[in-house]
């Protein structure tokens, strides 16, 4: 009879293991071809070092390792993704199709606009679509994220101030649900962050806009709807109250898929808003891809914009796009032209879905939210019991020694990404849910029956809960320690 | 954990005790550490740095949240926990005694009143 040998690691330990580890002295993934040049001595000295630790692998063994690890991803092509108020929505396959054609794909950032007219008007076509979307003058497409967004619309804030006499207008309001990159945007363009809270309702507090609506009043940073997944029902009022105060209104775009179609901001009385395209217009988002944050701003706002802008020069030989700056412009956020790659991908969302389908977003996305709230109703606590928009935020405070993080965590094991926790800061225990309008009512049923029998754990053992995940590549993570002392890269030993 | 009865509490949760030499020893409450959890960072001000009371002088840093720290009293800091600042846990494992803070100079002995005693800091933070 053989004897089994015994392997020396386990099976875990060897697919766990990092390339480095895996480094065999001599072994190599390639074989050169034969030289056929001359030799040539290496200019200067320096240039090659023989001390950088490399693997030495074949390239089986980088193929599985890459391939191995590539699975252990998340992503919202392989499962669920309510992640309040970063609409992880669906990204359609189309908008890679678009984006690959040679004729975009391989462009040059330093063509001449004569030989990219086909590019140019698919960009001017696009501020024409976001103008639309936001009932704005203009629009400048190059903001590479939705916090660059934010920073160019407080930079041209702060350049109509200064150009209309207002340099004493250094205070910059903002509600107490905003996202953390609102202050942090103000405060970037020079200005003092003063906070407004939420009222009873979930909505700003009027009497606390007014108090602080002074002659020192640089405007308000205001997402509509609110973080807390509300429509705030005085945004009007309080539109009428900064302008009053020679204030200016700054618009949050992330939530827009909620109102798509529905409510245009500059209707609300908005005079700047940022769009995230990550966000709404379905381009990759997270680590699939970078952001695009397209500002759209009103008449008094126009002559600020960045550059370049597009515009048009109409002529009986048909139309002549070009790259302009706007009269006072605030200048130039970045290299060329913003992440042209996903503008196309935006453009072509809006292209093939048209007026009706923007219609179909912001309905769907609010429908979901509201059907996940009435399915879940009973087992979280709902602190702002109205209808919600696109998204619900409820609290897990229903148990005491379980936290919204055991919750998140639990979910893991269901297959389902945690929603966002602990915010908006101004809800305890903070469970933020977005199904974004791309899910099916089967999906939103089954992530409903996970965190109903997650609510039956946590009545009947929270233990289990507090040491969830169970089933993903590792457990829990011990954060205090990785934030204490971080391993952030190979060393050798 | 109980509030030492021998210091006084201000409403950010932070506490003061008054040493022998005249000067103050300042951390953070019990209550506060259990709320912001493990605390990985704690960011303060330097040796020299003259504070006011109730102005923010430095963070605290958890898995959870930053939060900002305010100076219960006013003065000239005069020392600073390098134990904490190295291991922040002591901030959670010991809040009132190896887990303090700074050391203040105190500039005007009647800010003190302004603060609460153990029993009213209690009542605050939902204890008794």
């Amino acid at each position: 009879m053989v004897q089994k040998q015994q392997l020396p690691i386990t099976s875990e330990d060897y697919q766990r293991r990092l390339l480095m580890d895996r480094s065999v002295p001599g072994r190599t993934g390639v074989s050169l071809p034969a030289l056929d040049v001359p030799e040539q001595p290496l200019p200067g000295t320096g240039m090659l070092r023989d001390d950088l630790e490399l693997p030495e692998v074949s390239e089986g063994e980088v193929v599985r390792y890459f391939t191995n690890i590539s699975q252990l991803n998340f992503s919202i092509d392989t499962n669920f993704y309510p992640l309040g108020s970063c609409t992880m929505k669906y990204n359609p396959r189309v908008n890679e199709a678009t984006a690959s054609l040679p004729g975009l794909a391989q462009l040059h950032p330093r063509q001449s606009p004569e030989q990219a007219q086909g590019a140019l008007e698919l960009l001017h076509g696009l501020q024409e679509y976001l103008k639309e979307v936001t009932g704005m003058q203009g629009c400048g497409l190059v903001p590479l994220a939705g916090a660059h967004g934010e920073l160019s619309g407080i930079l041209m804030m702060r350049a109509y101030h200064m150009a209309n006499g207002g340099s004493h207008r250094r205070k910059m309001l903002i509600p107490d649900t905003a996202h953390g990159t609102n202050p942090a945007s103000a405060a970037m363009g020079g200005f003092d962050v003063v906070a407004i809270p939420s009222d009873a309702d979930g909505n700003m507090d009027m009497e606390a806009l007014r108090r602080e609506a002074t002659d020192d009043l640089a405007g308000v940073m205001f997402t509509q709807p609110t973080t807390l997944g509300l429509f705030d029902t005085h945004v009007v009022e309080m539109c009428r109250i900064i302008h009053e105060a020679g204030g200016l209104v700054y618009g949050d775009g992330a939530n827009m898929n909620a109102i798509l179609g529905r409510v245009k901001l500059a209707d609300l009385g908005f005079d700047v808003v940022h769009l995230n395209l990550h966000k709404t217009f379905s381009t990759p988002h997270g680590g699939g891809g970078p952001g695009a944050g397209p500002v759209c701003v009103n008449e008094r706002l126009l002559p600020f914009l960045p550059e370049p802008v597009i515009s048009v020069e109409k002529s009986s030989d048909g139309n002549r796009y070009v790259f302009s700056r706007p009269t006072q412009s605030i200048g130039r956020l970045g290299g060329f032209f913003g992440s042209f790659g996903v503008l196309v991908r935006a453009y072509t969302y809006i292209t093939l879905l048209g007026g009706q389908g923007m219609l179909d977003i912001s309905g769907n996305a609010v429908l979901n939210a509201n059907y996940l709230k009435e399915q879940l109703r009973g087992y979280f606590d709902l602190p702002y019991d109205r209808i919600c928009m696109h998204e619900v935020v409820f609290s897990a405070k229903l148990h005491s020694g379980v936290k919204a993080l055991d919750v998140a965590k639990r979910l893991l094991d269901f297959g389902f990404h945690a929603p966002t926790m602990y915010f908006p800061l101004v809800v305890d225990e903070a469970l933020m849910i977005e199904p974004t309008e791309t899910e099916s009512k089967e999906t939103m049923d089954a992530f409903a029956e996970a965190l109903r029998r997650i609510d039956d754990e946590a009545a009947n053992d929270p233990d289990f809960l507090h040491a969830a995940p169970h089933s993903t590549p590792v457990s829990r993570l011990d954060e205090a320690k990785a934030a204490r002392q971080p391993y952030l890269r190979w060393r050798p030993d | 954990m109980p509030n030492p009865a021998d210091r006084k509490y201000s409403k950010e949760h932070e506490w003061v005790l008054m040493e022998s030499d005249g000067s103050a020893r300042i951390g953070i409450t019990d209550f506060a550490q259990t709320e912001l959890g493990d605390v990985v960072y704690v960011q303060l001000p330097k040796v020299g740095d003259s504070v006011t009371q109730f102005s923010q002088i430095g963070e605290v840093e958890s898995v959870k949240a930053v939060s900002e720290l305010f100076c219960p009293i006013g003065g000239e800091v005069t020392e600073v926990n390098d134990a904490v600042v190295k291991k922040p846990e002591l901030v959670n494992t010991e809040p009132y005694a190896e887990g303090w803070l700074i050391k203040v100079k105190v500039s005007n002995a009647s800010e003190l009143d302004t603060l609460l005693d153990a029993e009213a800091y209690g009542k605050l933070t939902g204890e008794g």
